[in-house]
């Protein structure tokens, strides 16, 4: 009997730093984010399709997005309604700002054990830090079990999940026992598209202080007058946390110099046809990963 | 990462006409339902915002999924697995991408579980589809046949089928058979009625049905025991779901070989009568081609924007002479010339399409209540423009889209003729456009009468009282002229017709061409006044037009009604 779950996603909103131009940097060597347009996470989206997919097959089940941000961070939220989840939750305040992964995750945590989900989704890092360790850390802030690098929840039995993970040489199939968190490798399945009908109904979604700030436009009026299209909204005062934890406070990371690589041509190898160069080739290739 | 609708200026220019407002307003009944779904617009603006989001997401399913799938879906093409049609990998692929992003069903109402959007925007993700891969345009533009079903159907076959194509199920329209193509009046599958079942029972063969194993079909079959002709055929509908057809073979196609065409065996299939016995060809066949060949319009248009833009890559990347090819003059002009049809032929498709929308609003609206006296004017005034334009769109469109596609391999040179690059595989596409749903022979037929009865002479009269900008006065003059050549050729053909029967039908292309060029330059014109960039392709179309039009207006003015019998000879050489 597969009994309804309650799932959450952990999100957040990037700049695309796949798509960088000469301004993607300021000249302190800092992410200029102005330039860069802010999108969902991209292995967070696998998390949401991990997680939609967890849904269609159990019944019952709801999907909600967490996400700690800035209030315009509430357009991920959005933005996975269209693609499928029930609803969302918006971290904002100012006393989140400067958060490293250690002082996100504790905030994160917080909003978790008000939520109580059975499962937590997350993308295994975010392309703007890279560090992969926001999710293992809800985990062990959370006293749940993790299970990283998660290509496809393969079954959803009583009480347990059965996820196949991407490793360095290799699959693993690993039982894990709910509640639980699980981070989405790249690998896994991308996700679905926006659905028209749900974009229709939920693009006037929105958090509540985003109604407060244009409250006599039409889609305030009708946001407000729909509870299905209210994104939860939370300060810190709401989630109940150690103030001492959060924001630049609680964020141990020093940032200590930030150094500018500049690629340069690197130096050429001559190889000729003859199987033994062919040879070495391969050898080089296949030790630096390059194949195989 | 590529969006088809967000790179498309021109689409979305066709998007924000001023007609929008009243094509919306007649869609909505006035917003009536408002309040009933939660995904149903508000007003006029919230309505455009949905349709510009929705269609967003449409270019994003095609630039992100089925383009990239085009070349494999080519290569692997459907098979037929047990009787039955199995897609190739990407097709299946691209169908789930449409369902997920709730794109089938686009302007079915939405007690069908519909978008209810209107034909413009159907229109505009058609061409988005085929830009991406025109096989599968074919898959999931013929959900069109559905509007068939909502328009002629029972209630109870809408409600049995409508929801379900909202869903994703796809369609085919079972027209021909291996002794009725263009014929299509003889039609010899079988349709008896069965006491015993209370149902129709189909028997017999039908050949070149595209997606001949949809989910539904639409059947054109003979229901009266002994006729030999149109009055002899009913339309019905088919579940795939109940058997009792065999697929018996996928044509081996030069392209859209994604797309499968069947030969399909019907052995005591059963089926139910879409609407009154007797009028199958003559009334709901016409209406299903008519959506056809705007359809074809549509994946026209698609191919030549695809072929324009891979000619335009190309050719900016490719260097002879120390230099990109694009600025030798050769190749620029060609380049210039396919950027104006594209956009003529664009700018033909959804004025045709507006046409089309409001007239079907208006009949739409007759069967829920009696039309006032002004609005039944109004659809008569849209209903014979549509009759008009559609075999024009359908006719330059397709020819377009074959033109490009050429274009686009000699841009390439050498490399076009390979299998490397795209533009090959857009070649061999294009070939079928302007033969199916009517050969272009077959669009001059259908679109005569709009000359011969002044119906596009009537509208370029419309077109030349409107107000154009300073800067198209040039080209504004040269329509005065080349209208008045015109109808110096519609006089000489129309007297010469009474002359000798045959000399009308003689020059009905060089004719109906020439309505054509007139009216694409008037619409660029028009456009150029709305939006500058439009002036450079109107110039370059006024241009295409003299040369053509003074082509036909000698060949038609120097033929004498011998010519009838002087071409008619070849019908007695031995093959």
């Amino acid at each position: 009997m597969k009994q309804p779950l309650k799932i959450v996603v952990l999100a957040k909103q990037v700049p695309d730093t796949r798509n960088v131009g000469k301004d993607a940097m300021t000249p302190e060597g800092t992410v200029n984010r102005a330039a860069l347009p802010a999108i969902f996470n991209p292995e967070d989206l696998n998390a949401l399709e991990m997680a939609l997919a967890l849904k269609d097959r159990t019944e019952g089940s709801t999907v909600h997005v967490l996400t700690m941000g800035p209030q315009r961070a509430a357009d991920i939220i959005r933005d996975a309604m269209f693609r499928g989840a029930d609803g969302g939750y918006l971290l904002s305040g100012r006393e989140f700002a400067g958060s490293d992964t250690l002082a996100t995750s504790y905030a994160l945590s917080c909003a978790l054990k008000k939520i109580r989900p059975d499962v937590i989704v997350a993308g295994r890092q975010a392309i703007d830090g890279d560090t992969a360790q926001v999710g293992p850390q809800v985990a062990e802030k959370l006293g749940l079990p993790q299970v990283t690098y998660a290509e496809e929840i393969l079954a959803v039995e009583p009480e347990k999940l059965v996820i196949k993970r991407r490793l360095e040489h290799g699959t693993e199939v690993v039982e894990c026992p709910i509640p639980l968190v699980v981070t989405a490798n790249a690998s896994a399945a991308s996700c679905r598209p926006r659905n028209a009908k749900r974009v229709m109904t939920y693009k006037c979604a929105m958090a509540a202080s985003e109604i407060a700030a244009a409250p006599e436009s039409a889609a305030a009026l009708r946001a407000a007058a729909k509870p299905a299209l209210q994104i939860v909204e939370w300060a810190a005062v709401d989630v109940d946390p150690d103030p001492q934890q959060l924001g630049l406070t609680g964020s141990p990371t020093k940032v200590k110099r930030i150094e500018n690589v500049v690629f340069a041509a690197k130096e050429a190898k001559k190889l000729t046809a003859a199987d033994e160069d062919i040879n070495e080739l391969m050898v080089e290739l296949i030790a630096s990963h390059t194949l195989g | 990462m590529a969006n088809f609708f967000s790179d498309n200026k021109d689409l979305q220019f066709h998007l924000q006409h001023p007609m929008m407002r009243k094509i919306v307003e007649l869609k909505e009944r006035g917003f009536a339902e408002k309040d009933l779904y939660d995904h149903a617009p508000q007003d006029f603006e919230d309505a455009m915002d949905s349709y510009r989001r929705v269609l967003e997401i449409a270019g994003e399913v095609c630039g992100d999924v089925i383009a990239p799938n085009a070349e494999g879906v080519d290569h692997e093409g459907p098979r037929v697995v047990d009787d039955h049609v199995e897609y190739a990998s990407g097709t299946v692929e691209n169908l789930k991408a449409i369902v997920d992003a709730g794109l089938s069903g686009l302007t079915l109402p939405r007690k069908y579980d519909g978008l209810n959007f209107p034909l413009v925007c159907f229109v505009m993700a058609n061409e988005m589809v085929a830009r991406a891969d025109a096989g599968f345009e074919n898959i999931w533009g013929l959900q069109d046949c559905a509007e068939t079903l909502n328009e002629f159907a029972s209630e109870e076959i809408k409600q049995k089928f409508l929801p379900w194509v909202s869903a994703g199920a796809t369609c085919a329209m079972d027209l021909t058979e291996p002794d009725a193509g263009s014929d299509l009046g003889a039609v010899m599958l079988k349709a008896t009625w069965s006491e015993e079942r209370q149902t129709w029972l189909l028997n017999g063969v039908k050949r070149f049905i595209t997606n001949g194993d949809g989910d539904v079909s639409l059947v054109l079959a003979r229901t009266e025991e002994g006729t030999t002709d149109a009055r002899g055929l009913s339309m019905l509908v088919y579940d795939k779901r109940d058997g009792g057809v065999k697929v018996r073979r996928i044509e081996n196609k030069m392209g859209i070989k994604g797309s499968p065409t069947c030969e399909l065996v019907f052995t005591n299939a059963p089926a139910q009568l879409v609407g009154d016995r007797k009028m199958g060809l003559i009334k709901y066949v016409m209406s299903l081609m008519n959506a056809a060949r705007l359809g074809i319009g549509a994946q026209s248009v698609g191919t030549c924007e695809a072929a324009y833009r891979e000619a335009l890559k190309y050719a900016q990347e490719r260097e002879q002479f120390g230099k990109p090819i694009i600025r030798f003059a050769a190749v620029a002009e060609m380049l210039a010339n396919m950027h104006a049809k594209l956009q003529g032929a664009r700018a033909l498709l959804y004025e045709t399409t507006r046409f089309v929308e409001i007239y079907k609003q208006y009949t739409h609206i007759s069967h829920e209540r009696p039309l006032e006296g002004e609005e039944r004017q109004e659809m008569k005034f849209y209903n014979r423009l549509a009759d008009g334009f559609t075999p024009l769109v359908k006719l330059f469109s397709s020819e377009y889209a074959n033109q490009l596609a050429y274009d686009a391999i000699q841009i390439h040179g050498g490399s076009g003729f390979m299998k490397d690059y795209p533009c090959e595989r857009l070649y061999r596409d294009a070939r079928i456009m302007n033969i199916y749903e009517g050969t272009s022979q077959l669009q001059v037929v259908a679109a005569i009468n709009a000359v011969t009865k002044g119906t596009f002479m009537e509208q370029i009269g419309r077109y030349a009282a409107a107000e154009y900008t300073e800067a198209m006065q040039p080209v504004v003059a040269k329509l005065a002229g080349l209208t008045a050549k015109f109808a110096e050729m519609v006089e000489r053909v129309e007297t010469g017709d009474k002359e000798v029967a045959g000399f009308k039908d003689f020059h009905a292309r060089r004719l109906v061409e020439t309505a054509g060029h007139i009216i694409i330059t008037f619409l660029l014109a028009r456009q150029a006044g709305e939006a500058e960039e439009y002036a450079q392709s109107a110039r370059i179309f006024c241009k295409l037009a003299e040369g053509k039009i003074a082509e036909a207006y000698a060949y038609v003015m120097n033929s004498t009604t011998e010519d009838v019998a002087l071409f008619k000879a070849v019908a007695g050489e031995e093959a």
